[in-house]
């Protein structure tokens, strides 16, 4: 069991590590030609999402990805990744416009979650989240995703629905942060080390359970080797781009449907059994 | 000194504020045997037979109770018309969490139901849906695998059927103790809706007391009509969460049905009483509509 906890907790810790790559340094390494494009066109630009259009392995993409900031600067401008109702607004606009023009969609998820605040449930964050959910399914469009380093809860899952997933060995992804579960569970946020170890929040975790279809590995880890796992995953988004874009739209949307319709745990017992 | 005064002061004029309060509106005259509810809002003592034949509905302030899945079904539909659909789906506990199975064995006991959906088919003044409803009294009405599953199934058959579809949504949200397979319901239970939206039929999803969390944040904010039940919370993050985010208290008001209707994520705040008559109505305003 400790074992366990070390596992999950050093997972938590090595996503959270301060000199991990944020998503601008993937978009940099990945689409040295980005071009950002920004706002929701409704309310605002939200900086805890960064939108925009590159090219990877010869092929123009329409990039989204959430972005916490790495100096305390960055993090306060970025708000530390947690994205309004508008994060989410724009990133569907441009996910859409992206479709409008066949560009396949890299989404990059970083994120502790949605952000839980006055203004976002004025603005209707539950709304925005669950628009993205549906209107994903539907996007005549390869998309591909990636967390990064942490997915938190329906703040992740809103730029987390896809033709394939992927996550970086040292990240982790989640129903809630461990510490929200630990204070839901023990009545304390301070366990959030035992409360890691329960949730089933590896990379390895989500392999298991078919919610991803791949690992990129990172080697040393991120944080002291950046280059190694960005060529990894680099290589792996070029390789899922071309076989995704093969595909006819119709077989693309099917696929993607049975992928999320399969996800679920649970008993069915016959109609005789009653 | 005069600080410490002042305190005192104010907190003796709230005392009276809130004893004046809950003895107002309603006369204890004779008291007869039997259980008395405490009302959450106005604090009135009701009697629970009042409750019950005024459709868990408090009659000194209008305070909704939260009511169970088959009174709330009882309510809604035509007498006998209810036919249940996928009721064997049970859960099982994937991430072994602790305590899940007695959790699911209290639930089961307190509504007699094997999860915390009901759906099937049923009719309403005539008129064939499929309904759906969640019961707040099994888990706080949390979707894990099998509600996920159920309510999936549930808009396929009326995709399927060509039926209308209505959902009541009462719901904490994603199930903690089925970890990332609760998250990826919502993906699931919203790519159903996705289908359904393409054969141009009907979805009204009514929210009740509590809607939250990942079921706000999917199925039920996701209808071609929304509507909030009177003296419902409404809303994505916990109001707990949020204060302790913001650090600051939250303005009054805030996350109810009212808040949501202000806030345009609501088409209509509807009473309980005539909830069935407003369903009836934009049932039949949509028939014949489709080509």
């Amino acid at each position: 069991m400790s074992d366990t906890i070390n596992t999950a907790w050093e997972k938590v810790k090595l996503a959270r590590h301060p000199k991990r790559p944020t998503a601008h340094q993937i978009i940099k390494s990945l689409f040295p030609d980005f071009l950002e494009l920004h706002g929701d066109r409704l309310y605002s630009d939200d900086q805890s999402i960064t939108g925009g259009i590159g090219t990877l392995g010869g092929v123009v993409m329409t990039v989204i990805a959430e972005e916490k900031g790495g100096s305390t600067d960055e993090k306060i401008k970025h708000n530390f990744g947690m994205p309004h109702p508008e994060g989410y607004r724009k990133a569907l606009r441009l996910m859409k416009q992206a479709e409008k023009f066949n560009r396949p969609i890299l989404c990059i998820i970083d994120t502790p979650g949605a952000y839980p605040g006055i203004g976002a449930e004025e603005r209707g964050q539950a709304s925005a989240i669950a628009t993205n959910l549906k209107e994903m399914m539907g996007l005549k469009t390869p998309i591909i995703v990636v967390v990064l380093s942490e997915g938190g809860s329906g703040g992740a899952l809103a730029i987390g629905v896809g033709d394939y997933i992927m996550m970086l060995e040292n990240s982790i992804y989640a129903i809630l942060s461990p510490e929200g579960y630990a204070s839901i569970i023990y009545k304390d946020s301070q366990k959030a080390d035992l409360a890691a170890s329960l949730m089933k929040l590896t990379a390895e975790d989500l392999l298991s359970f078919d919610v991803i279809d791949q690992i990129i590995p990172e080697h040393e880890g991120l944080h002291l080797d950046p280059d190694f796992g960005i060529e990894q995953l680099k290589n792996a988004v070029i390789e899922q781009t071309k076989r995704l874009i093969k595909r006819s739209s119709s077989a693309l949307l099917q696929a993607r449907y049975e992928k999320f319709r399969r996800m679920g745990v649970y008993l069915e017992q016959g109609e005789h059994d009653e | 000194m005069n600080d410490f005064i002042n305190e005192r002061k104010a907190k003796l004029e709230d005392f009276k504020k809130n004893v004046r309060k809950k003895s107002t509106n309603y006369q204890p005259v004779d008291i007869p045997d039997g259980v008395f509810i405490k009302c959450d809002q106005c604090g009135a003592a009701i009697f629970e037979k009042t409750l019950e034949t005024n459709h868990q509905i408090c009659p000194y302030c209008d305070f909704h109770f939260r009511m169970g899945a088959s009174k709330r079904l009882a309510l809604t539909i035509d007498e006998g018309s209810f036919v249940e659909l996928n009721q064997h789906l049970s859960s099982v506990n994937p991430l072994s969490m602790p305590e899940y199975e007695d959790k699911l064995a209290i639930g089961k006991k307190l509504t007699n139901m094997e999860e915390a959906f009901l759906s099937g088919t049923a009719k309403i003044v005539k008129i064939p849906v499929a309904i759906g409803i969640l019961d707040s009294n099994f888990m706080m009405g949390s979707m894990g695998s099998v509600v996920g599953e159920k309510v999936t199934r549930l808009i396929e058959y009326a995709t399927e059927h060509k039926l209308p579809l209505i959902i009541f949504s009462a719901s904490g949200g994603a199930r903690m103790q089925e970890g990332i397979l609760s998250l990826m319901q919502m993906a699931k239970t919203s790519a159903a809706l996705h289908r359904f939206d393409q054969k141009k039929l009907l979805y009204i999803s009514v929210m009740t007391n509590p809607t939250t969390g990942g079921v706000a944040a999917s199925f039920a904010s996701l209808g071609d009509i929304n509507i909030a039940e009177h003296s419902s919370l409404i809303g994505f993050a916990g109001a707990r969460v949020i204060k302790q985010t913001i650090r600051q208290e939250l303005p009054e008001g805030f996350q109810t049905d009212q808040f949501q209707l202000q806030h345009g994520m609501v088409d209509m705040v509807v009473h309980r009483k005539d909830m069935r008559k407003t369903l009836f109505k934009l049932l039949q305003l949509h028939q014949g509509g489709a080509h």
